[in-house]
């Protein structure tokens, strides 16, 4: 229960933070940046902090981690001590190292996939939405009949055929991903090729990549935006997922996932331990889904206030 | 009189002039819809097997030089592919492969040369179980919890709830587990794992996997809660909700009786969703409770790279996600007042 306490008052101290920082911004920041931090409800300050402290430890990892991720530096199983806050873990390795170093490998991973399966899924949706006819329709129903297999079920059914290295990982869920986003990138951009806008460019003979660039893109961003935050949390808990079951990002390298699994044992001892790494995937998805559930509330007009 | 037996004698009748009863209408039409939904449904589920089926064709190597391993020589793997049919043409392949997995015939897996459907057999049900205590457990309490955060919106009680359940979607299925495991189990309330066969009874099989089945819960409550919030409120900005409101009903009232009955379509969609969400949710749950279900045969075979098993059990998990999604389309059509009671 002490240690219940503590992730209570840590929770706590990261919202007071927070709501200081969003102090901060309203009153050093000026113009459209100050307006957005007036309407910044404290769930968004408290997101937007705590992206800021992982990308800050998945940047600077080496400088703040005691020990390498892969040196076994004790005896398996050690408790919490001087030496090793968090102990060690089933093999002898420092959990606080590789907790550290699990910011930069699972969240970086994570990032490289969505930033795929964006660039992927939009090109092809604008481009499908543009050019119509028999591509969006043979694009569509492709991506119609590859989304009514389950997400999760489809990635394993191609790790099967690739194998389970990191690099089929990143690909498979890309692939899989890019299909969702295709969906919405088509359904945005549907909307806006009909525009007269358009029209005028198509009549000054701008190519399709210029339409979709400088176009089509630029007023597609604010849904696109919101999407990628949300898809990057569907990803970040796939890979996870995956790891966990022993198919994703693998030993030694440090990912939160596998050393839950790992280190599972230690749960039915009534240690904690093993829920640390959990409890950083689940933090950093309650951040990122605060930030976005707030731009979604400011692209929707306020609706519900 | 004459409209009921000609609405019994045949609902293909299409409405003519204006002395059809309106049953009639009402019948052909929504059974229009329904019927060229179903053939969608159907259509679709080929579309999946075949890449599923097309899954194999990427694989190199093949059947019978992986199920031989070291033991082949030319002859033994000629003999088996001959065996096992192998030397089909694909279209072919995948006939007998399609029309033996409606029979319930996998074929053998490439691991250890077991027939599929015998390592199927009992987890099939086990995994059907825990879905559907899951679903017993969620449904409700979802539909109760929304319906109140719609009722009293922006109260504290809604905040809460919405809070509790945005962050219950971002929790990994795994973490939501371990933490019942640490709270439950270590006080030894339930089983932290499922030892279940064929023979153990109900109530045994209830408590017993309890704890996934809560797991699962947690994770598809939040979804549903908030879009049974959603789709109410969405429509208690409509004027006719406004009109019964100033007639006076109560709040409550105005939710269950003029409210529910219209947001029915896309609850039931709601629920339909997370149902089939949970068809993936299962696969993370059994391995966290060593729980024998074809989750975590799935997760064995995609290890040992058994692609025979894995597209047998994928097959089986798509088919229930597309029936699933079918029959929300097909029930939410039911419930549509506006296609019920056409004019």
């Amino acid at each position: 229960m002490n240690f219940a306490l503590t992730v209570i008052l840590g929770l706590v101290g990261l919202f007071a933070l927070a709501a200081l920082m969003r102090w901060g911004a309203r009153h050093a920041l000026t113009g459209q940046a100050r307006a957005m931090a007036h309407d910044m409800p404290l769930t968004a300050a408290f997101g937007i902090l705590v992206i800021l402290i992982y990308t800050a430890v998945a940047i600077a990892a080496p400088a703040l981690a005691p020990f390498p991720e892969r040196d076994i530096v004790g005896t398996q199983f050690q408790a919490w001590s001087a030496d090793h806050p968090l102990g060690t873990d089933r093999i002898g390795r420092d959990m606080l190292s590789r907790l550290i170093y699990g910011a930069r490998n699972t969240v970086g991973i994570a990032f490289a996939t969505t930033a795929l399966a964006f660039v992927v899924g939009s090109i092809l949706g604008l481009w499908a939405a543009l050019v119509g006819g028999w591509l969006d329709q043979v694009l569509s129903r492709l991506v119609d009949a590859l989304m009514a297999i389950p997400a999760l079920i489809f990635s394993l059914l191609l790790l099967t055929i690739f194998g389970t290295s990191i690099l089929s990982l990143i690909l498979v869920i890309a692939a899989v991903d890019a299909t969702r986003v295709f969906r919405l990138a088509r359904a945005v951009a549907q909307g806006i090729v009909v525009m007269d806008y358009i029209e005028a460019a198509k009549l000054r003979g701008e190519g399709s990549w210029f339409l979709i660039r400088r176009e089509i893109l630029p007023n597609a961003l604010a849904p696109l935006v919101a999407e990628f935050g949300l898809r990057f949390c569907f990803v970040f808990l796939a890979i996870s997922s995956l790891s966990f079951l022993g198919l994703g990002i693998k030993p030694p390298t440090a990912d939160w996932g596998s050393m839950v699994r790992d280190n599972a044992t230690l749960i039915t001892f009534g240690d904690v331990t093993p829920l640390l790494p959990a409890g950083c995937i689940a933090l950093l998805t309650v951040a990122v889904n605060f930030v976005v559930d707030w731009q979604l509330h400011r692209a929707s007009g306020l609706k519900e206030q | 009189m004459d409209g009921l037996t000609q609405t019994r004698s045949g609902p293909r009748r299409t409405a003519t002039g204006g002395r059809t009863p309106w049953e009639d209408i009402v019948l052909s039409n929504v059974l229009r819809i329904i019927l060229v939904r179903v053939a969608l449904g159907i259509g679709l589920l080929f579309i999946v097997s075949l890449v599923i089926f097309w899954a194999t064709e990427l694989l190199p190597g093949d059947l019978a030089t992986q199920l031989l391993g070291q033991s082949a020589t030319p002859e033994t793997v000629a003999a088996l592919r001959d065996q096992l049919g192998l030397n089909d043409p694909a279209p072919v392949r995948y006939w007998m492969w399609l029309s033996g997995a409606v029979t319930g015939d996998f074929g053998v897996s490439m691991a250890n040369g077991r027939p599929i459907a015998e390592m199927i057999g009992a987890r099939l049900g086990n995994t059907v179980f825990l879905a559907l205590y899951a679903a017993a457990l969620s449904v409700p309490i979802s539909l109760v919890l929304g319906i109140l955060a719609a009722l009293w919106r922006n109260s504290v009680f809604d905040r809460m709830a919405n809070a509790g359940a945005l962050t219950a979607i971002s929790f990994p299925e795994f973490f939501v587990a371990y933490i019942l495991v640490l709270w439950l189990a270590q006080t030894g309330l339930f089983p932290s794992m499922v030892r279940i066969n064929p023979t153990t009874d109900l109530g045994d099989r209830l408590y017993m996997t309890f704890l996934p089945a809560l797991t699962l819960t947690l994770v598809v409550t939040a979804h549903m809660m908030r879009m049974t919030r959603a789709a109410i409120i969405n429509l208690m900005a409509s004027p006719y909700i406004e009109m019964a409101r100033l007639k006076g009903l109560s709040p409550l009232r105005i939710v269950l009786r003029h409210a529910l009955p219209n947001a029915l379509a896309p609850i039931i969609n709601v629920i339909a969703l997370n149902l089939a969400y949970l068809i993936t949710g299962v696969v993370v749950v059994e391995v966290v409770f060593v729980y024998p279900g074809l989750g975590q045969l799935m997760v064995d075979a995609v290890s040992n790279r058994d692609i025979a098993v894995v597209q047998a059990v994928a097959l089986i998990f798509a088919a229930a996600y597309v029936s699933l999604n079918l029959i929300a389309d097909v029930l939410s059509t039911i419930t549509n007042p506006r296609l019920m009671h056409q004019r």
